[in-house]
């Protein structure tokens, strides 16, 4: 008797299941919206929850949209049974933050086969026949350290000091990783289009505020004369700014020193509010909107670049801080 | 002569001469690594961020010394239980809120539920080691990979800071102390526990137990009871320190707190000329260890060592001080100077 009520609740179950995924199609051809599946790496951190949130309030019915969301834990066979689901529920476009560069080749081509379109978001995949994929949307780190040079570039000028010889040191973040090398060499290579601009010394920070106040202790005791210190996120930057107040030094838009960081969280806002920081350069999470700017353009029949950087801001002290993040998600 | 042969025989001669070596490279690339200014009535200069940057491996060490001792084997979970720490004081005073810059509970709760959760997790360790004889290594890896997890829980996945002054105190400075506070805890930590095992025979006990344990017992000294109470004294060391690493930057953030520093304090035990095997142990060797580690890492900075190279040169450090306390190494040296002796003897003859 047990056994036989048991099949009968997991037939239904089963009938049920079957029942949504048509739900969702049908629904979506009756009101003519264009269906995205996004298959997310996870809610790791504050900037993939940023990221999710950007997705969900872009793709909304009122833009025309369905959003079929799916979390993969950061697991890469959770990634493909989305994607496999997708395809089944034939939606118009998948947007993919791939967990791994690796192993995607299978699962792509099944979805070219379908005829659907596959957009990455955030990091990229290693494939051999690159047609694979529409295009991929992200961040630029070595972009990022361009603005960051150019910013400082401006700003001497404006201080009237765009012609005296500018002494810098720069604690880097975890060496190797791909924000570090990226934000070293676009900052490197602004530096180099300046005579009067020194690179006094690198010393890793480790992307900790601990190391970042050891590393900028140091520095401090080795040269004398440190004009602007970069700081490749923004709690080295936190600890920077302690150790550069426990020598009796002063920093931030009125002091002796110019200190500049990356990622752009919450309490940078707090420390340039505080005065102690100079500028905060953004590493741009929301990237919705760009996906949506994509999708617009291949409903009309155009073409798009296979590479799409996401706008990059970044925020000084001259902006009107406590309003900005007031209004910030992340 | 007798005497350098008398000094070279002392036990702590190697660890401090590895420390002394280090230094003196210095004297040579940085000339002015041992001057010293007053900022602010503070003293100032390389020698005071080597003391000051090495007092939580300090009073890692102090506590590995004994763990080391007794059981013969290491505590690797230390850098994760200073994270937990860390994750408890700063939410019990935030009061669960991400940044404050006022105490919502009193700062001596804080405290008190971050050393009781060192204690705890000492326990636990303890527990695994003496009472179910699981071996050392493998029992603390349990805290080692869950701890930094439960410190991302306690903290939300936040980092969360508590911006008061007086919460800053731990790791910085007080009005009219002349060296930074960190250093002072390291100090009353290596006092109190000199102390406590020259005072009582709670020293030998434990180097007898790390000698031979069974043999300890039959002589009426409770092995599993004081290798038990090593591992909770360590977990309260861990404590100690999370919270002076806290206190350097007002938060608590689970992921970077103690990182690797099980690894640096193991070390410092070994550069203290201490055996991991466990039984005779010396702390000052195990203090002097952590401060020879610290004025490497301060040392490569002020020569301006690129950061991707940075390990090399601490590797290949490592390796000559450790291989220039190792007894093979010794004896070999020894037979080498004395067949020379010998030689020369059937010379003059």
């Amino acid at each position: 008797m047990k056994k036989r009520v048991l099949s009968v609740a997991l037939t239904a179950a089963m009938v049920a299941s079957m029942a949504t995924v048509p739900a969702i199609t049908v629904q979506a051809a009756d009101d003519e919206l264009i269906v995205v599946g996004y298959a997310q790496v996870g809610a790791e951190s504050d900037w993939r929850t940023a990221n999710t949130e950007s997705f969900k309030s872009t793709f909304t019915e009122e833009n025309g949209y369905k959003l079929i969301f799916d979390d993969a834990q950061q697991k890469q066979e959770n990634q493909i049974k989305a994607i496999r689901s997708f395809i089944q529920q034939d939606v118009d476009y998948i947007v993919v933050a791939p967990v791994v560069e690796t192993g995607w080749e299978t699962v792509l081509e099944e979805a070219k086969e379908a005829g659907i379109p596959v957009i990455l978001s955030d990091r990229q995949m290693q494939v051999s026949d690159d047609s694979l994929y529409e295009c991929w949307v992200g961040g630029n780190f070595i972009k990022e350290g361009e603005t960051a040079g150019q910013w400082v570039a401006d700003y001497l000028e404006e201080k009237g000091r765009g012609e005296e010889e500018i002494n810098m040191v720069t604690i880097q973040g975890t060496i190797g990783a791909s924000a570090q090398v990226g934000r070293t060499e676009g900052f490197g290579n602004i530096v180099a289009q300046h005579e009067n601009w020194k690179m006094l010394d690198m010393q890793s920070g480790e992307f900790t505020q601990a190391k970042g106040q050891e590393v900028m202790e140091s520095f401090l005791k080795s040269y004398d004369d440190i004009d602007v210190v970069i700081c490749e996120n923004d709690n080295e930057a936190f600890g920077a700014i302690d150790a550069i107040k426990a020598a009796g030094k002063t920093c931030g838009p009125e002091g002796d020193i110019i200190v500049i960081s990356f990622d752009s969280v919450k309490a940078a806002f707090e420390a340039m509010i505080a005065g102690d920081l100079n500028a905060t350069f953004e590493c741009n999470p929301l990237h919705g909107p760009r996906v949506d700017e994509i999708i617009k353009k291949l409903e009309a029949g155009e073409e798009v670049e296979k590479i799409q950087y996401v706008d990059e801001a970044y925020f000084d002290t001259s902006m009107d801080l406590e309003a900005i993040l007031a209004e910030r998600a992340y | 002569m007798n005497k350098l042969k008398k000094l070279t025989t002392y036990r702590l001669f190697l660890p401090i001469l590895c420390l002394v070596l280090v230094l003196l490279v210095n004297l040579i690339t940085t000339p002015d690594f041992f001057a010293i200014s007053v900022r602010d009535g503070m003293l100032y200069g390389y020698i005071i961020d080597v003391i000051n940057r090495a007092s939580e491996l300090v009073i890692l060490a102090v506590g590995m010394t004994l763990m080391v001792a007794a059981s013969g084997g290491t505590d690797i979970s230390v850098g994760a239980v200073m994270a937990v720490v860390a994750g408890v004081v700063c939410n019990v005073l935030a009061g669960g809120e991400q940044s404050v810059t006022q105490y919502n509970n009193p700062y001596i709760l804080g405290i008190l539920a971050g050393i009781a959760v060192a204690v705890i997790c000492g326990c636990f360790n303890g527990f695994l080691v003496a009472k179910l004889k699981i071996q050392p290594m493998i029992a603390t890896l349990i805290l080692f990979t869950a701890g930094r997890g439960i410190a991302q829980l306690v903290t939300n996945g936040q980092i969360t800071y508590v911006r008061v002054d007086h919460y800053k105190v731990l790791g910085s400075s007080i009005k009219g102390l002349p060296l930074p506070v960190p250093f002072f805890m390291a100090i009353i930590v290596v006092i109190v526990t000199t102390l406590i095992l020259k005072k009582t025979a709670i020293g030998m006990y434990i180097e007898s137990v790390g000698i031979n344990a069974k043999a300890s017992r039959l002589v009426g000294l409770k092995s599993s009871k004081i290798i038990f109470l090593t591992y909770v004294f360590g977990g309260l060391m861990a404590g100690i320190a999370g919270l002076v690493a806290s206190s350097r930057i007002y938060s608590a953030d689970a992921n970077n707190i103690g990182l690797n520093m099980e690894l640096d304090a193991i070390l410092a035990v070994a550069l203290g000329g201490n055996s991991l095997g466990g039984g005779k142990f010396s702390l000052m060797g195990s203090v002097i260890g952590a401060y020879t580690i610290q004025a490497l890492t301060t040392t490569l900075y002020a020569m301006h060592v690129s950061s991707d190279q940075v390990p090399v040169y601490k590797a290949i450090v490592v390796v000559i001080i450790v291989s220039l306390q190792s007894p093979q190494l010794k004896k070999w040296f020894k037979k080498h100077s004395l067949g020379k002796k010998a030689v020369n003897g059937n010379e003059v003859a």
